[in-house]
């Protein structure tokens, strides 16, 4: 009746795909900007769009090859983050909050508006630019693989070069997050009057979390256009809200928490969804149709979510010590 | 109330600090802190308004006055944490106008605040190393390299594990902030502050919310400053202690200098007095006042 070894073969894929990566690369950067730094910052997802347009446009409007690519959208989000940050990082954690989910916003509809479709292609978005990236690929043609996890040479690569960067940028957070660096950085999570008494610039400490932090966003939005085209509508608050998922899932200052906090929720969501939508098919949940169940398994993941912040705070790798003091 | 927190040695006083008649504004011999005119209101409230003052070197200054005379205020303007409307203050001859608070800290004037802040989910080791200053692997793109800062932070560790050692919060280093008790927060706090050498120390009321137990160290703690070289200026309400330590004494009300002198002179100035009490203290108004005439009455007996 239902297919269990496709769900749990397509719920078992999602835990290495270049998505997945993506996610975990965004949590993290919203890790260094929100559990480390304590900055809100609710428009990840424009740093992710300002990634995925920078490359795309550089390689297809512009001909760049791949690293000048990268580097354009590197720029690009290092010049969002100063706008951002210059006019709100002295003040109050809720002002950047504001600024950056409007701040999201405006980049989607600026890429969305049909007065640039020649650039951004508008709402149908943008394909046609993984030449560049696919002749890098020093795989020989052909598939590889076993079980779920058989792919060809491309999708291999994306693979590879996506958790390449996961792995690397972690262990770059591991490393300034216990350096000197990181503890002027978690005290001004603490107490940012404290940590400029003790002769720190905090607003320069400040802007270097949320340019980091944004890169890495930047980077993430790359990697996730690679297995899939450009499309604005990808770029909503919900990208947002479902990276902050991720973090809290994992532990919000935690290395690990974002990236295997990314995995469990890929996997969870493709297993619901999978799930949901054979269980509708064989009949079993005769009041629910296709396009409805397709909705469900968003609010079975808000389910869980819930469960995980009332049940453990501190996220799956967050230290309990931490939240026994309320501040 | 006195006699728990009197120490069995008395401290050193430091005398002749000032030339001239002691006095709201009177000059100082080697002066760390001076402000001039230094004024900052709030709508139609003026929380500050400082004709001249200075501060003496290597002396510990008390600056007292009631609720809402602009002590903190004051402070926040010294230290940058806060911009006066208009006036000039310099600290060991450089001006402090328009320094960010950073860097005042940077020049070594170290503040700690009324209510303590302690860097909660760091540990005690942590807040203490944030103190030190001119920290290589404070640098982002150094701080990946842990071998070009390495040395200096074990040097770092090394003189907090000792000033935490003096200040018997060694069995705690490896403790969340969080979980010590308010005394040994405010404790906390000023052994942070000792981590970058200061010249200048400010403490905003040190003694606010500590034990008795406590307050007696804290007290040995300021006068281990003054012994060691350092400049103390603190916010303090308990008269016990700042006429046992203090050198100098500097009196605010309603935004003012109303007077300063030594701390036996200054308790029995009739402007003092006003300034705690209102300038009718004398004339019955009531009942209600009394109780804290009879407190002040005491006090200056217990000094004669």
């Amino acid at each position: 009746m239902i297919d269990w070894t496709a769900i749990f073969s397509n719920a078992a894929q999602e835990l290495i795909s270049p998505t997945t990566a993506a996610y975990a690369l965004a949590a993290l950067g919203l890790a260094i900007h929100f559990g480390y730094t304590g900055l809100l910052n609710f428009g990840q997802a424009g740093f992710m769009a300002l990634g995925a347009y920078g490359y795309a446009i550089s390689i297809l409007t512009f001909g760049f090859p791949v690293w000048a690519a990268v580097l354009v959208g590197v720029g690009a989000s290092i010049v969002f983050a100063l706008i951002l940050g210059i006019p709100t990082l002295r003040l109050r954690a809720d002002y950047l909050a504001i600024v950056t989910i409007a701040a999201a916003e405006i980049l989607r509809l600026t890429f969305t508006t049909n007065t640039f479709a020649s650039v951004t292609g508008s709402a149908s978005g943008l394909q046609g630019y993984k030449t560049g990236f696919a002749e890098l690929n020093p795989i020989p043609p052909g598939t590889y693989g076993f079980g779920p996890f058989t792919y060809n040479a491309y999708d291999w690569w994306i693979r590879i070069v996506g958790w390449s960067l996961v792995v690397i940028f972690a262990i770059v957070t591991w490393l300034i997050m216990r350096s000197p660096w990181g503890r002027v950085i978690k005290g001004i999570r603490e107490d940012e009057d404290a940590v400029r008494a003790l002769g720190k610039n905090v607003y320069s400490y400040k802007m270097q979390s949320l340019i980091l932090g944004g890169v890495f966003g930047t980077l993430a939005g790359m990697i996730f256009i690679l297995p899939r085209s450009v499309v604005p509508a990808n770029y909503q608050t919900s990208l947002t809200f479902f990276i902050y998922a991720i973090l809290l899932l994992g532990g919000a200052a935690t290395i690990l928490g974002p990236v295997i906090g990314s995995m469990i929720f890929w996997v969870l969501l493709s297993f619901f969804s999978g799930f949901v939508a054979r269980a509708v098919a064989a009949g079993w949940l005769p009041f629910m149709t296709q396009v409805q169940a397709g909705q469900l398994r968003f609010i079975l993941v808000g389910v869980a979510i819930m469960l995980i912040v009332i049940f453990r705070p501190q996220g799956i790798f967050g230290n309990k010590k931490e939240l026994a003091f309320v501040k | 109330m006195s006699s728990d927190t009197t120490p069995t040695s008395t401290p050193v006083k430091t005398t002749g600090l000032h030339v001239g008649d002691a006095g709201p504004g009177c000059r100082k011999v080697d002066p760390i802190l001076i402000a001039d005119g230094v004024k900052r209101s709030f709508g139609g409230l003026t929380a500050v308004d400082v004709a001249h003052v200075e501060v003496p070197r290597g002396a510990i200054t008390a600056l007292i006055g009631p609720n809402g005379a602009g002590k903190t205020t004051f402070f926040n303007l010294l230290t940058g944490f806060d911009r006066p409307d208009s006036g000039k203050w310099e600290f060991d001859g450089r001006s402090l106008a328009h320094v960010p608070a950073y860097r005042v800290a940077r020049m070594g004037l170290i503040r700690t605040f009324q209510l303590t802040k302690a860097l909660g989910l760091l540990t005690v080791l942590d807040n203490m190393k944030l103190g030190a200053k001119g920290q290589i692997g404070e640098n982002l793109f150094r701080s990946i390299l842990p071998f070009l800062w390495r040395k200096q932070d074990d040097e770092i560790e090394a003189k907090a594990l000792e000033i935490l050692a003096r200040f018997k919060l060694d069995a705690k280093k490896d403790d969340y902030a969080a979980s010590l008790s308010g005394g040994q927060r405010k404790l906390l706090e000023m052994a942070r502050a000792l981590m970058s050498d200061p010249m200048l120390v400010m403490l905003d009321e040190p003694m606010a919310g500590v034990n008795p137990a406590l307050t007696q160290s804290l007290l040995d703690h300021i006068l281990d400053l003054k012994s060691q070289g350092m400049t103390v200026l603190f916010v303090e309400h308990d008269m016990h202690m700042v006429r046992h330590i203090a050198d100098w004494v500097i009196v605010m009300a309603e935004g003012q200098i109303v007077a300063e002198g030594d701390p036996h002179t200054v308790m029995q100035d009739p402007a003092v007095i006003d300034a705690y009490l209102g300038a009718h203290h004398d004339t019955d108004i009531g009942a209600t006042d009394t109780g804290h005439v009879e407190a002040l009455k005491e006090l200056i007996d217990d000094e004669q």
